[in-house]
């Protein structure tokens, strides 16, 4: 694009053509302030605070929506737009409740800052002020429509970024206000991105209102433990207690996108009903409370007499990679098992072995923002997958992506596909084919398959993509937190870390199905949920968990486990992209997995060398095919890096596993959301989001 | 149907000749009258041709801005994939504003005409004509009128016998005065809230559903037939350099005779006023004059010995507008002239933008509590710089239009406020400045 010399404040620059001055001004150093304004959403120019001079033109002009030409003067600190703001921000006030003190917003509120740079001392407002009661939407939401300052981000952001549309504006004038879709109340994502973008104390969060002052807060910024996209969420905590979850800081893959999980469901946490001290069951067969040293010792006294082929470890799909590794070496080494496996829901291994001899072609979550191309088979990617689904979304609005979606029902993506197939699951190849020829044409795609193709259906699908002759990217679709990081760490019965064959084992429900099971070790999973029962039943079960769930009902010996916001550790996203979890709280009783593993492994008399995080993870990057490369100062500091797996071909299993995903929603993953109240509040009144 | 007011033998009628005749709407009446003899010779001469009559008429946008409508209609794009569209707008709305009502009203075909020529001229298949929500009446009207041009050929395919084809639809406004700023009543037409919209791109690249449209006011589009007939030359003779033909002047107020009358441009005002109103009523002096709808700056009683021409009324500091002439007289309390058009825009602001949205508001609060006796010293200057803090920095006209008015109000009649807070036994004199 052509570059023109545009003169900001007597400093000449260059920018390309047509650029916003706004922008061209914030890469050049110089604020234009703004509320309306938002980078990456649609244009508004309502609240006129980006008003600047420019040379020749009769009036102040709007820099948020102007765009730079050759030869343009711009003075964004001269008398009249110094006085045009100040006016602007004295209209804006004599509205706005004056309430900071009690405000959530106080501290980190636009308008105050605003005020401090750009307003005046005093105001002339001497009349009576506009007031309407504060409404709550939702469990999560409330509007105060007197310090709404009507910017529309939230309209914006709802409507462009989630693809939802629930808010809108009524009334005119000075009544104006932001309303929900439902007359009186929401029926959406329950998000909260309204609440995040608000530049005001506007909408506030249901969770987080009038607990603290944001000053109060230590900000943890931790990777979201509920799917597998791997959101960095940012985590507000007061004493010891999370009271926010946002991502202020816009880093990592999501900037500051969180879905409802992301950004309220950690008061798991605080559950009443959360495991804080080991149980044990007594002669009555009741569990009963213990302390930790009776417990462990009890465990590793078992452990050590129950070793062998005929002990079944399941792994989590949440726990780290540092615990998953620790766990299947102790497993297979100490334990002398080769029984290892966990809650598969995503056939990643063929897809893995199907593109051996080739490099780069598993997708990142930035690649769907920025392919030319998508197409979705099996998957409802907006309940399933918040994060890709909004990446998706982006992309079409910014670069004019083309979608193609193959689901047996309508999704969301549908709304913005050029082509949606309605197909039954099983046939969804089928699907895929008819796309061919439109396939054909883009420059490049990447294709993200949900559950339904597994086996040989995934080497069909990448001998499609192959055939298209373009370049093709693929994600297999996981369903938890770190699902992804269990089959790479070798949470598997006959691949061990970095997909390595190993002695084959037991599969899950092998284990479960396996009257001869001496011993069952369940680490943050909850194989027996939907009423299922173990075959062996005299096998000791131990189970870590953070809650005594259908599991740990069963077990002999139950651990209460850290859950991840209150550990270190990494963990690698359903793209194959290792991001660092920050420990934000404790829990008094509990332990994280990594040192209830290294304290059996003491009890026994293992040896496992340094049980901590950064120690097991540089064992994991030494011996880890894919792990071995990564730039620790990107993870370190809270970036994503992906990895990069075996690139010569997996060995065939003789074991056959079942890959099942949950089919979970956006209000619910798995057995830890059960606990979180606010998600539960939420899944009261489901949305009708396709209706 | 019968007439508002008399005719006045001082009019010009050129677009109104038809008021007041028996079934002066049927398209019968209109085809005696030389009804669709301008379609007719539009549909032999070439789309430049028409432009270039347009351009040569001077007619210029009778909706308020004034904007020359020739080159207007040259702006629409010859080639355009996407299809191209007309859209009337009689969302009349401006106090004082009466004149699109009529020509409705009395010769809806004239519009219709106007319309077709207008799809000849830029390449339109279709039309609306966008009718105030609060005029509903004229929607019967001009549906009746449309059925009957359709019934007729003179709309629908092979109008005339060509391959020239148009379809029109009427579409109601809802009641915002705002829908009458044309890139809200696009919105409002596309079934969204009546925001204006960011410009450019204007609604000749980019207007009814992103396609290159066609909008003008009723007045301007029921002036083209009569263009095409007489030619633009002659049209443009009517009137003054920069300002052709004729207007329907609409006048209200403290006069003797108030009603809407077709006068060239450059007409005198003050002979507007005293011979074709017949005077201020009631043997009263002349106080002021508001020139172009409540959106104007008004004129004192000594600036009125003007001609009613765009550019001798933006000399004289104000607007002709969209044609509302307010007449007042001696008795007329300022203060509460000022309070009366605040309130208008206040409930109209549609609240997109800060400085309207809250600047009317407050202002409207000031000058009620001046108006009811609780006014400070302070306040006056406070009215004039708040209104002056709206001005050119509002998203749409809306909030010029609310601040032009205050502005000359409080420059041109302080007096009258200083004696509301003389009247106030709580003011203070003290002033606190911005800035």
């Amino acid at each position: 694009m052509a570059l023109v010399n545009v003169t900001i404040n007597g400093v000449q620059v260059q920018a390309e053509n047509g650029a916003l001055l706004i922008e061209v001004a914030k890469q050049n150093g110089i604020e234009i302030p703004a509320f309306c304004y938002y980078e990456g959403m649609s244009l508004q120019a309502a609240c006129r605070m980006c008003l600047v001079e420019v040379e020749k033109a009769p009036k102040l002009m709007a820099g948020c929506t102007l765009p730079v030409a050759e030869g343009m003067v711009v003075r964004t600190e001269s008398e009249p737009v110094v006085k045009a703001r100040k006016t602007t921000l004295e209209f804006l006030l004599s509205n706005h409740p004056l309430d900071c003190p009690v405000c959530d917003k106080g501290g980190e509120c636009e308008l105050q800052d605003m005020t401090f740079k750009y307003g005046v001392g005093e105001s002339r407002f001497t009349e009576i002020k506009q007031h309407v009661p504060e409404k709550q939407w939702s469990p999560v939401v409330f509007y105060d429509a007197p310090r709404c300052i009507l910017c529309y981000r939230c309209v914006r952001v709802c409507n462009e970024g989630m693809g939802v549309g629930a808010l809108g504006v009524s009334y005119r004038g000075v009544n104006a206000e932001i309303i929900p879709s439902n007359g009186d109340h929401l029926e959406c994502d329950e998000c909260g991105s309204c609440i995040d973008i608000c530049p005001v104390g506007s909408l506030t969060s249901g969770i987080y209102r009038y607990k603290t002052r944001p000053w109060e807060m230590e900000h943890v910024g931790t990777v979201c433990t509920h799917c597998s996209n791997g959101c960095k969420t940012t985590l507000g905590v007061r004493n010891n207690e999370i009271v926010r979850g946002n991502n202020r800081d816009k880093s990592g893959i999501n900037g500051e996108f969180l879905c409802v999980k992301g950004r309220y469901a950690f008061d798991f946490t605080q559950h009443p009903e959360r495991l804080q001290t080991p149980l044990i069951r007594n002669a009555a067969g009741e569990l009963e409370e213990a302390s930790w040293s009776r417990a462990l010792k009890l465990v590793a006294e078992k452990f050590k007499a129950l070793a062998g082929p005929d002990f079944g470890v399941i792994g989590s799909t949440r726990t780290t990679n540092e615990e998953n590794y620790l766990l299947q070496k102790f497993a297979r080494t100490a334990l002398g098992t080769a029984s290892i496996d966990h809650h598969r829901t995503g056939d990643v291994v063929t897809l893995i072995d199907s593109l051996s001899g080739k490099t780069g072609q598993l997708a990142t979550a930035e690649d769907l923002y920025t392919s030319k191309a998508v197409l979705v088979v099996a998957s409802d990617l907006s309940q399933q997958q918040p994060l890709l689904a909004n990446k998706i979304r982006a992309n079409v609005r910014h670069h004019k992506a083309a979608v193609y979606t193959v689901t047996p029902g309508p999704v969301r993506e549908d709304k913005i596909a050029r082509k949606a197939i309605r197909i039954a699951e099983a046939d969804s190849l089928a699907g895929v084919e008819q796309l061919r020829e439109a396939l054909s044409k883009e420059a490049e795609l990447v294709i993200i398959y949900g559950d339904a193709i597994q086996g040989e259906k995934v080497r069909q699908l990448v001998a499609f993509g192959e055939s298209l002759g373009i370049p093709v990217k693929y994600v297999a679709l996981v369903d938890y937190a770190n699902s992804r990081g269990a089959l790479d760490m070798g949470l598997l019965p006959d691949l061990g870390p970095g997909y390595h064959a190993t002695a084959p084992g037991r599969s899950l429900q092998q284990m479960l199905d396996d009257p001869k099971l001496a011993a069952l070790w369940v680490v943050g999973s909850n194989p027996l949920k939907g009423g299922k029962s173990l075959a062996s039943t005299n096998a000791f079960v131990v189970v870590q968990d953070l809650f005594l769930t259908e599991t740990a009902q069963r077990a002999d010996v139950v651990l209460p486990a850290a859950s991840a916001y209150e550990k270190n550790g990494t963990v690698t996203n359903v793209c194959g992209q290792v991001q660092r979890l920050k420990k934000g709280i404790e829990t008094v009783g509990s332990k994280a997995d990594l040192a209830i593993i290294g304290l059996l492994a003491r009890g026994m008399g293992v040896n496992l060398g340094k049980v901590d995080a950064d120690a097991i993870f540089a064992e994991i990057a030494a011996s880890v095919p894919g792990y071995n490369q990564l730039p620790m100062p990107v993870i370190l500091t809270g970036g994503a890096v992906q990895t990069h797996p075996v690139n010569g071909g997996v060995p065939p299993s003789s074991v056959p596993g079942i890959i099942a995903s949950a089919r979970d929603t956006l209000f619910t993953t798995g057995s830890l959301t059960r606990y979180s109240k606010i998600l539960n509040e939420v899944l009261e009144k489901p949305g009708a989001l396709y209706s | 149907m019968k007439l508002f007011n008399e005719p006045s033998p001082l009019e010009t009628k050129i677009i109104s000749f038809r008021f007041g005749l028996e079934n002066s709407a049927s398209i019968d009446t209109y085809l005696a009258h030389d009804g669709y003899k301008a379609l007719r010779k539009a549909l032999e001469i070439s789309p430049d041709d028409i432009i270039n009559e347009l351009k040569a008429s001077n007619l210029r946008g009778r909706g308020g801005a004034g904007f020359p409508t020739g080159m207007k209609w040259s702006f629409v794009p010859r080639a355009s994939e996407k299809p191209k569209y007309i859209v009337v707008n009689a969302d009349e709305s401006e106090p004082g504003t009466c004149k699109d009502r009529l020509l409705i009203q009395h010769d809806p075909h004239q519009l219709i005409e106007g319309c077709l020529i207008g799809a000849l001229a830029v390449g339109a298949k279709k039309g609306w004509i966008y009718i105030r929500g609060e005029y509903n009446y004229l929607i019967h009207i001009m549906d009746k009128a449309i059925a009957e041009a359709y019934k007729n050929g003179y709309l629908g395919k092979n109008i005339c016998g060509t391959d020239f084809e148009f379809d029109l639809y009427t579409h109601t406004g809802a009641g915002a005065y705002e829908c009458g700023e044309e890139s809200a009543l696009l919105e409002s037409l596309e079934g969204k809230r009546g925001v204006p919209r960011i410009r450019p791109p204007f609604p000749a690249i980019s207007g009814a559903f992103q396609s290159p449209t066609l909008l003008n006011n009723v007045e301007t589009f029921s002036s083209v037939p009569a263009i095409l007939r007489m030619g633009g030359q002659a049209y443009a003779d009517l009137g003054v350099p920069r300002s052709g033909g004729t207007r329907l002047v609409c006048m209200s107020g403290h006069v003797n005779k108030p009603g809407v009358y077709e006068v060239p441009l450059g007409f005198p005002l003050m002979k507007f006023v005293n011979e074709i109103g017949g005077g201020v009523w009631k043997g009263r002096a002349l106080k002021a004059i508001i020139p172009g709808g409540s959106s104007s700056p008004l004129l004192k009683a000594e600036e009125c010995d003007i001609p009613m021409d765009y550019d001798s009324i933006a000399k004289a500091g104000s607007m002709l507008g969209s044609g509302g002439l307010m007449v007042m007289d001696e008795t007329t309390d300022m203060v509460k002239v000022a309070l009366r058009i605040m309130r208008f825009y206040q409930h109209e602001s549609c609240g997109w933008c800060i400085p309207c949205r809250e600047g009317t508001t407050w202002l409207k609060k000031m000058l009620q509590r001046v108006s009811d006796g609780h006014g400070q010293t302070r306040d006056i200057d406070l009215i004039g710089d708040l209104a002056q803090n709206m001005m050119g920095r509002t998203f749409c006209p809306l909030g010029d239009a609310a601040a032009m008015p205050t502005i000359a109000i409080v420059k041109k009649y302080r007096n009258e406020f200083e004696e509301y807070v003389a009247r106030n036994p709580f003011a203070s004199p003290e002033l606190v400045s911005i800035a």
